[in-house]
């Protein structure tokens, strides 16, 4: 195999491997996994402290 | 609200603290060497007959500073806040930061003594002698320990995507390091490149552009992607966009290092590669800044009132600018044009004091009052001066750059119709003294925003502590 047919087989393995992680981010059965790792930034306020405390102080 | 101290996890905030106000410190000296340097070539007396005070000494002690002291401590501050904030729980070992802070400061140490002393391997970003660099990579070793340690034992069931982007920071720096800096030892102080001519080459800037990619631009990600949202207050815009951000970045970046050696004795398809793969970089880069900047949408307001908020949007701004203007130049025939002139420095500096210097800057400022127990910085409006000296200097120095650098392009590739050249080097040197006068005031604008930064923090620690530290709500206010 020469070096061009690789580069060839890489960019195709490449190529498909984006498509698979714009299906996985993109996929309905994930959203909500994501809508609640979008949220981990402020879980650490809401979990661990009083909600009213936190409305108060936005 | 004492009530509720007790119940968040007991954080390890000393490592924070300590490297929050060594990221303040090591930035006022890393800029104001440059400033001397940015003086000493319009003034070159100012070097004094001194060796040590050189502008070829200098300079590398300039870049180190900046890159790994201030841009260094402002990611170890920031990516052990941001691990154990999202992923609730305290940092792995308490020991092991500790020896990456006390580790670190001492790498710094040695850079700025053997640095001045012409102690240099002459690698770019990589100048400092075997010893020194085999104490990075401990140094870095330990503290992936410690980040992936971390996240090992978290207690949410996600791992936050910030972390994604500063744990493949880590990772990707370490193989980079440990790669490049493979050398020789003569003696205690000096060694050879393991590598040889065209591959040694090659290897720098493999190296030297994914210090760009990785260290200065996924590691700052990180940041972005926590902050940003926290300091507005609402989760990022798309974090669905943030995974394939994070996928297509970090499988893109490492190919782009032979942009740098565009004409060189390099391979001319590895030239043609490097250019092809940072043309497409534009991409994912563009990607991630839409994604930060959209974040606000629906709150824009903010910025009006908030110059926190408005550091790291603006941050975004240049980001977006300079990863438009990078693949632009990666392409051969503007690089023709662009290589070896000050355009390259302009580049350099919008992405390392419009993006890197004020996303940090912006996290500072969010994380100072956290870390020391107050509601809030000492003094908003100073954090607005702050913001504008910053603004009016990184544009100011660009521009300069801009002009300065597409003038020696031109001046340097014309020709009389004999075949001769029109101008001689020093010519063009001529033709670039008022822009490095203009560029000298951009850069003490910038110098003058971190002391007023530096004043506004040490108010802020000194201050009678009002909120347990262990408790930020207010500060998300």
């Amino acid at each position: 195999m020469d070096q061009g047919i690789i580069g060839s087989i890489f960019t195709v393995i490449v190529f498909i491997a984006f498509i698979g992680v714009v299906y996985w981010a993109f996929s309905k059965r994930n959203k909500d996994r994501f809508d609640e790792a979008a949220n981990l930034v402020f879980d650490d306020e809401e979990s661990k402290q009083n909600q009213d405390n936190q409305e108060s102080n936005k | 609200m004492s009530a509720n101290t007790q119940v968040q996890p007991d954080y390890n905030y000393k490592v924070v603290r300590q490297f929050t106000v060594m990221t303040v410190i090591w930035g006022i000296v890393g800029m104001s060497v440059g400033l001397l340097i940015a003086a000493q070539l319009f003034a070159p007396a100012l070097n004094f007959d001194i060796p040590y005070l050189t502008y070829s000494r200098l300079r590398p002690l300039h870049t180190n500073a900046v890159i790994f002291a201030f841009g260094g401590c402002a990611l170890f501050a920031t990516s052990y806040y941001i691990v154990q904030r999202t992923c609730q729980v305290r940092l792995f070992s308490d020991k092991l930061a500790a020896f990456t802070f006390w580790g670190w400061q001492a790498v710094i140490v040695l850079a700025a003594i053997t640095l001045p002393m012409g102690l240099t391997s002459s690698k770019e970003y990589a100048e400092l002698e075997w010893p020194i660099d085999i104490l990075i990579a401990l140094v870095w070793i330990a503290y992936i320990i410690n980040f992936f340690g971390t996240m090992i034992i978290r207690k949410t069931s996600h791992i936050y995507v910030a972390n994604w982007f500063l744990g493949a920071f880590m990772l990707t720096v370490a193989v980079l390091h440990i790669g490049n800096s493979m050398a020789i030892p003569v003696s205690f102080t000096k060694s050879y490149s393991l590598y040889a001519g065209a591959v040694d080459a090659m290897m720098q800037w493999w190296y030297g552009h994914n210090a760009v990619g990785f260290f200065l631009t996924a590691g700052f990600l990180g940041m972005m992607y926590y902050f940003i949202p926290k300091q507005a207050g609402r989760p990022v815009y798309s974090y669905r966009l943030s995974i394939v951000h994070f996928w297509a970045l970090i499988s893109l970046y490492i190919w782009a290092g032979p942009h740098h050696l565009h004409y060189t004795a390099l391979p001319d398809w590895t030239q043609s590669l490097g250019m092809v793969m940072s043309i497409i970089l534009f991409v994912p880069s563009w990607g991630g800044m839409i994604n930060g900047i959209m974040t606000l949408s629906g709150a824009w307001h903010k910025l009006r009132t908030d110059p926190i908020l408005r550091f790291l949007i603006v941050s975004l701004s240049f980001y977006g600018m300079s990863t438009f203007e990078g693949p632009m130049m990666a392409i051969k025939t503007v690089n023709a044009l662009s290589h070896y002139t000050d355009w390259t420095i302009g580049h350099v500096h919008s992405g390392a004091l419009g993006w890197v210097a004020m996303v940090s800057i912006g996290s500072i400022y969010h994380l100072v009052p956290i870390l020391f127990g107050q509601p809030k910085m000492y003094s908003t409006s100073l954090v607005n001066v702050h913001f504008w000296l910053a603004t009016i200097g990184v544009v100011i120095y660009i521009v300069a750059m801009w002009m300065s650098g597409v003038l020696q392009g031109l001046m340097w590739r014309a020709v009389n119709s004999d075949g001769t050249l029109t101008y001689s080097f020093v010519e063009s040197l001529e033709a670039s003294y008022p822009f490095y006068v203009l560029r000298f005031i951009g850069g003490a604008f910038v110098v003058t925003g971190m002391l007023v930064m530096a004043y506004n923090c040490y108010k802020t620690i000194r201050a009678p502590k009002v909120v347990p530290t262990t408790n930020d709500a207010v500060a998300t206010a």
